[in-house]
């Protein structure tokens, strides 16, 4: 066992996999020499040489789109686009190509590829370097979409996109990088897809959230006891698939719901999750499914914290459905 | 004009070329000390080194043309007018800033001097610059829109897309490629198979030139002579700005990339001090003079500091306002 970071966890998951399957090929901008701009394949290159990780100019079409040349072609691509709001300009090779290789081809062709990309804001990026997009390739069938939240998980869940037999968005909470070190295992061990973990036992509600808020949403779970409220948190980690049976299962049990996301409000990914809520279990309710997100804006620079969902708005909607 | 008129002007003019490069220098070395003391904050692209381009670059330009620029474009905005003030505000995300505080260093506007914004996309920007110019070009506009970017950006489709269009159409843009030969950390022999990027650009059958852009006064003729023939009705023009970044690409690069030999070797080349040797070489240039324009521009400097200490955040509430018409 080792106490990592995520980001050393990612740059240590790419290496054994690397190890593990020849067909494993990191490609993006930087990724080389320079071992990426948050070093999340640091140590790849002298390691593997220029074949395996291969730095490339800023082409993001490209980058995506060559992925999925190498993958139908019998490789692992693993593409690093280096902010996810650099994604845009390789949206088409996404979206309209990664997603419906499989689908289009009538099953002929797929393309077993992973896009990892360092998402959400809280760094003071500002418009461009603080995006949530994950409702973008939720919305596109044909990929799936993972976000972690912690170190191990990241881990089990790239190894578990890796392996996949389909395109996968990766979605990194780039704030997390550094934020915390926990124990990681060093043998081989996968997350499947679409199971949610609970972070935190509690009775009277249940909180959801994943990726970047899950710090803030477990910060508001541990000012909640204090107040002697005892607060489920479910950590979803993988958007799509997502665990819907957990998700009922807890929800139903204790009839409170707050479902937390950083991306904006409208048609944000959570907002399909309180949608399946009431349409399962809505006579289990004993108050409507309430959303914390960011703001229909773009991500301001100066007071990005505060477009957060953060603990006081968080701790607010607890209460909106506490007194329901 | 008589010769010691002649002469007069040039000195005055020469000068002015100085001092616009002083303005650029000092402040961006302010702002990364400002950076350290986290008064700056998210990233800060800094474009020492680099001052001639700029500065060539707009002397060229009309108060009524129009300038897009990248995430490292300061100096742009500040010699294109607007008020090292206003940048300033920006830059640490007030709301006296030119883009009352929302977008901080990478997202500079100022509708007044016609400055569509810094972009944090690379390539962000052609596409606009194209816009801009088929407007003016539809509108009977004799106006001339000036789009500046990096080398690594010759390697995004919108380049290649937006190339394409304004040669096609005949467009009044004068695209300026500042080539400082990484990308980042990506040396340009890694990201083109066309090293020569005249050729690449001329291949889109516009005139495409490559200007010594140390050299003030080489990249104010050429930007000059670019901006004649476009204004003309000649159609695009490329300018291949040969440069070099003094700093970091940001404020974090460990900078692995390049030897410090070869960083050495550009500081000889450091435009400002080329310029002024030249000068004094030539009698243009006193050490009063010097003292002059350092005066100026630290007292720019100092008011903006001051002015953006002063400023305050936008309310919370404002923070919804203007993502449509109100
Ligand atoms: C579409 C997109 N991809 C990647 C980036 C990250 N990035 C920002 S600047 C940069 C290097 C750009 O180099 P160049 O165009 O030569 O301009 P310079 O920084 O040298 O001024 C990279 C890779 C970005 N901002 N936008």
């Amino acid at each position: 066992m080792a106490s990592l970071n995520m980001v050393q966890t990612i740059a240590r998951t790419l290496d054994e996999e690397m190890t593990r399957d020849e067909r494993v090929v990191i490609m993006g901008e930087d990724v080389g020499k320079r071992g990426g701009v948050f070093l999340a394949t640091e140590n790849l290159f002298d390691k593997y040489g220029p074949d395996r990780v291969i730095d490339s100019p800023l082409s993001e079409a490209a980058i995506i789109g060559a992925a999925v040349g190498m993958a139908v072609h019998g490789l692992r691509p693993v593409a690093e686009i280096q902010f996810a709001d650099y994604v845009y300009p390789g949206f088409d090779q996404l979206v309209s190509q990664a997603a419906k290789l499989r689908y289009r081809s009538g099953a002929q062709f797929s393309a077993p590829m992973v896009v990892r990309m360092p998402t959400g804001g809280g760094v003071k990026g500002g418009h461009h370097h603080s995006q949530n997009p994950e409702t973008h390739f939720v919305h596109t069938p044909g990929l799936k979409v993972v976000y972690p939240s912690t170190p191990y998980d990241s881990k089990g869940l790239l190894k578990t996109a890796i392996r996949d037999e389909d395109p996968v968005v990766f979605m990194e909470p780039k704030r997390l990088y550094r934020a915390f070190k926990e124990e990681v295992p060093e043998e081989d061990y996968t997350i499947p897809l679409g199971e949610a973990v609970i972070r935190r036992e509690g009775s009277d509600l249940v909180m959801i959230s994943y990726g970047g808020t899950m710090t803030e949403t477990l910060k508001a779970a541990d000012a909640l006891k204090e107040q002697g409220i005892s607060a489920e948190v479910i950590d979803l980690r993988s958007l799509l698939p997502w665990d819907e049976q957990r998700v009922l299962e807890s929800v139903a049990r204790k009839g409170r719901v707050v479902l937390i996301s950083e991306a904006p409000r409208t048609a944000n990914f959570i907002s399909e999750v309180a949608a399946t809520i009431s349409e399962e279990i809505l006579d289990t309710l004993e108050a409507p499914p309430m959303r914390v997100t960011g703001f229909d804006t773009p991500y301001p620079y100066a007071q990005d914290r505060e477009y957060l969902p953060g603990v006081n708005r968080i701790l607010k909607a607890v209460q909106q459905v506490i007194d329901y | 004009m008589t010769t010691a008129e002649k002469t007069l002007n040039a000195q005055e003019h020469a000068l002015h070329l100085l001092q616009q490069m002083l303005r650029i220098r000092r402040f961006e070395e302010k702002c990364a000390e400002l950076y350290q003391a986290t008064k700056i904050r998210g990233f800060l692209h800094l474009y020492i080194g680099e001052e001639a381009v700029a500065t060539g670059v707009m002397e060229a330009l009309q108060p009524d043309d129009a300038v897009v620029a990248t995430y490292r474009e300061h100096g742009h905005a500040l010699l294109r007018g607007v008020s090292a003030e206003a940048i300033m505000a920006e830059m640490y995300g007030k709301q006296e800033g030119c883009s009352r505080g929302r977008g901080g260093s990478m997202h500079l506007f100022d509708k007044a001097s016609r400055f569509y914004g810094g972009n944090a996309i690379v390539g962000g920007g052609l596409p606009l610059a194209v816009g801009l110019a088929l407007a003016d070009k539809l509108r009977g506009l004799k106006r001339v829109t000036a789009c500046f970017f990096g080398e690594g950006a010759v390697a995004e489709g919108e380049f290649h897309e937006s190339m394409n269009l304004a040669a096609l159409w005949n467009l009044p843009v004068l695209f300026c490629c500042e080539n400082t030969l990484y990308a980042m950390g990506t040396a340009l022999a890694r990201s083109e198979s066309e090293t020569n990027l005249t050729i690449k650009a001329a291949s889109y059958e516009m005139p495409a030139w490559s200007v010594d852009g140390m050299d003030v006064l080489a990249v104010e003729e050429a930007a000059a002579r670019a901006v004649a023939a476009i204004r003309a009705g000649g159609g695009p023009y490329f300018l291949e700005f040969r440069t070099y970044r003094f700093r970091a690409h940001s404020m974090f690069d460990p900078e692995l990339y390049r030897s410090k030999e070869e960083v050495a070797s550009w500081k000889e080349r450091d435009p400002i001090e080329l310029f002024s040797e030249n000068l004094r070489g030539r009698g243009l240039l006193s050490d009063e003079d010097l003292v002059r324009l350092e005066q100026f521009a630290a007292e720019e400097v100092a008011r903006a500091v001051d002015f953006a200490e002063a400023g305050s955040l936008e309310p919370l509430e404002e923070l919804s306002r203007f993502v449509y018409s109100d």
